[in-house]
């Protein structure tokens, strides 16, 4: 059994539930069981914005992510909320330009990458960079597999399919 | 490429009830079942059908009385403080046997609660829905493709029984997304001669109504209606068990709890403890039998709910009290850990092994 159990973590407008659902879109393209969950309410209005993404090549029973595998954290307060709560022997992305702090724990392992600023450098979204990241880190799909869905989902706007290609490659190249 | 379609619950339950065959949707937003109407409000002008945003939960169902005497496939839906808004309504739609869906998608209460998940509509959804000798039908899906395929049940059970059928969610099934293959949209619905659709001068017109003044009438109307209501018992139990053969300890949840004890379920089996699930799929009517086939071999029983304990209620009446039923739940919007399940299920261990 193969099995990734993903928890987003951000600010609104970060793009987080996108990253959450662009993995569970994959995942299901390559016939792994899927599951997606958005923190809900006031905060998607601003304030804190979380979401849970199941993987798996067995039947999903949880959809929530409790314990993850691993951890995308795009702020601090959602480092500091989550990174306890990763299972020993997973890992945590996040973004140093937007976390000043050095990891707590030495049982998993980090990814700290400036993803706000090498967006700006390569012209592309960070979370589109953040997703190519994750596909690194779980290996359940590379960025050739992924070129379906992006197709799929940038289909009524096809001028932007090319631009998340290009920051799909580069985050999982990181 | 796959054949299914990633869909959150709200909106996987509307395209559902379309190709049910509804073709009119009355609600009120309130969150977390808003995109549910939102996907109505998109769709039923495309084709044919009707949206109406009301300007209250209780004109809706009214209007879904409307339409549903009309013959029309008709549903609501809401979150629990809009539910007890619309209870009088359904109290009419049960006593005049009118057909109609009614879509609960549950968060914390009393009063206006929280807004994140919960399952403290039990009592209500089984029982006390409203005023008078009635019965509603309540299904309790535990995934989105379950809630979909369920959404036809509704319909063609609250047709066939010409009673209202419940949807019993709550936040976690409004609002995550799961694949779903979607069911083909049906083309032949059943035909409702007692509808009041015009009589063309061709018969005598219909009444639908739930007056009735002379007691031995109403009584003789309730008690036909009771006849229906036994035959729902005997055809319509659904429930699904879970490596409950040879289980020592059967835990119990219904919806999107049943899918986070699943989790502690596999846990507590990987450590050699024989551990089941009995998981309701339609709350009324209460599948009593398959707890009773349980307590033959088990030893104790765990019920795990978002609430502070209803369903347990039914599990101790399905099983006589013959067996220890111990309750965990968590209540106003939080959720239960898979952990805090597990610890509960080697707490019962001790307690009955």
């Amino acid at each position: 059994m193969k099995e990734f159990n993903i928890l987003i973590a951000g600010s609104g407008g970060q793009g987080v539930q996108t990253i959450g659902k662009l993995m569970t879109e994959i995942g299901m393209e390559h016939g792994f069981e899927v599951s997606f969950i958005p923190s809900y309410g006031p905060e998607m209005r601003g304030g804190t914005s979380n979401c849970g993404v199941n993987i798996s090549t067995e039947p999903i029973a949880s959809p929530l992510v409790v314990t993850p595998t691993q951890l995308v954290a795009l702020n601090l307060p959602s480092l500091d909320k989550f990174e306890t709560s990763v299972v020993p022997g997973g890992s945590v992305i996040y973004d140093t330009d937007l976390i000043g702090r050095a990891p707590a724990r030495t049982d998993v392992t980090y990814y700290g990458i400036p993803f706000t600023t090498l967006a700006e450098q390569l012209g592309v979204k960070a979370n589109m960079l953040v997703s190519g990241k994750l596909l690194a880190v779980t290996g359940f799909c590379d960025p050739d597999g992924a070129e379906s869905t992006i197709r799929a989902l940038t289909a009524k706007r096809p001028a932007f399919f090319e631009p998340n290609m290009k920051a799909l490659r580069a985050g999982f190249a990181l | 490429m796959s054949d299914k379609i990633l869909m959150k619950g709200n909106e996987a339950l509307a395209e559902a009830a379309i190709r049910a065959g509804c073709r009119c949707f009355f609600g009120y937003p309130i969150t977390p079942q808003t995109q549910l109407p939102e996907y109505m409000a998109k769709k039923m002008p495309k084709i044919g059908g009707t949206f109406l945003q009301s300007e209250s939960e209780i004109a809706a169902i009214n209007m879904v009385l409307g339409a549903s005497a009309a013959g029309v496939r008709a549903m609501t839906s809401s979150s629990s403080p809009g539910i007890s808004l619309k209870a009088e309504g359904i109290s009419y739609l049960a006593g005049s046997d009118l057909p109609a869906v009614i879509v609960n998608i549950q968060r914390g209460g009393p009063g206006l609660g929280g807004i994140q998940p919960s399952q403290a509509d039990y009592w209500q959804a089984t029982r006390g829905l409203a005023h008078g000798d009635f019965r509603v039908l309540s299904l309790a899906p535990a995934g989105i493709q379950e809630a979909v395929d369920l959404m036809g049940t509704a319909f063609d059970l609250a047709d066939k029984y010409r009673m209202p059928v419940m949807i019993l969610g709550d936040g976690i099934i409004g609002q995550m997304m799961e694949p779903v293959r979607l069911p083909d949209p049906v083309t032949e619905l059943p035909e409702k001669p007692w509808a009041a659709k015009g009589t063309r001068g061709a018969r005598k017109h219909n009444i639908l109504n739930s007056l009735y003044i002379q007691p031995e009438e109403l009584e003789r109307v309730v008690r036909e209606r009771y006849e229906r209501y036994a035959e729902v018992e005997k055809n319509e139990v659904r429930v699904e068990t879970w490596l409950a053969e040879d289980a020592d300890i059967i835990v119990t949840a219904y919806g999107s709890t049943a899918r986070i004890c699943r989790n502690a379920i596999r846990a507590a089996r990987a450590d050699g403890i024989k551990v089941g699930m009995v998981r309701p799929i339609t709350l009324w009517p209460f599948p009593s039998a398959a707890y009773a086939e349980a307590a033959a071999h088990a030893k104790g029983f765990l019920d795990v709910e978002m609430s502070m304990g209803q369903m347990i209620d039914d599990v101790r009446l399905a099983i006589g009290c013959s067996r220890p039923v111990r309750f965990f739940g968590r209540t106003g919007g939080v959720v239960p850990t898979p952990a805090e399940i597990r610890a509960e299920i080697d707490a019962l261990c001790k307690e009955v092994l």
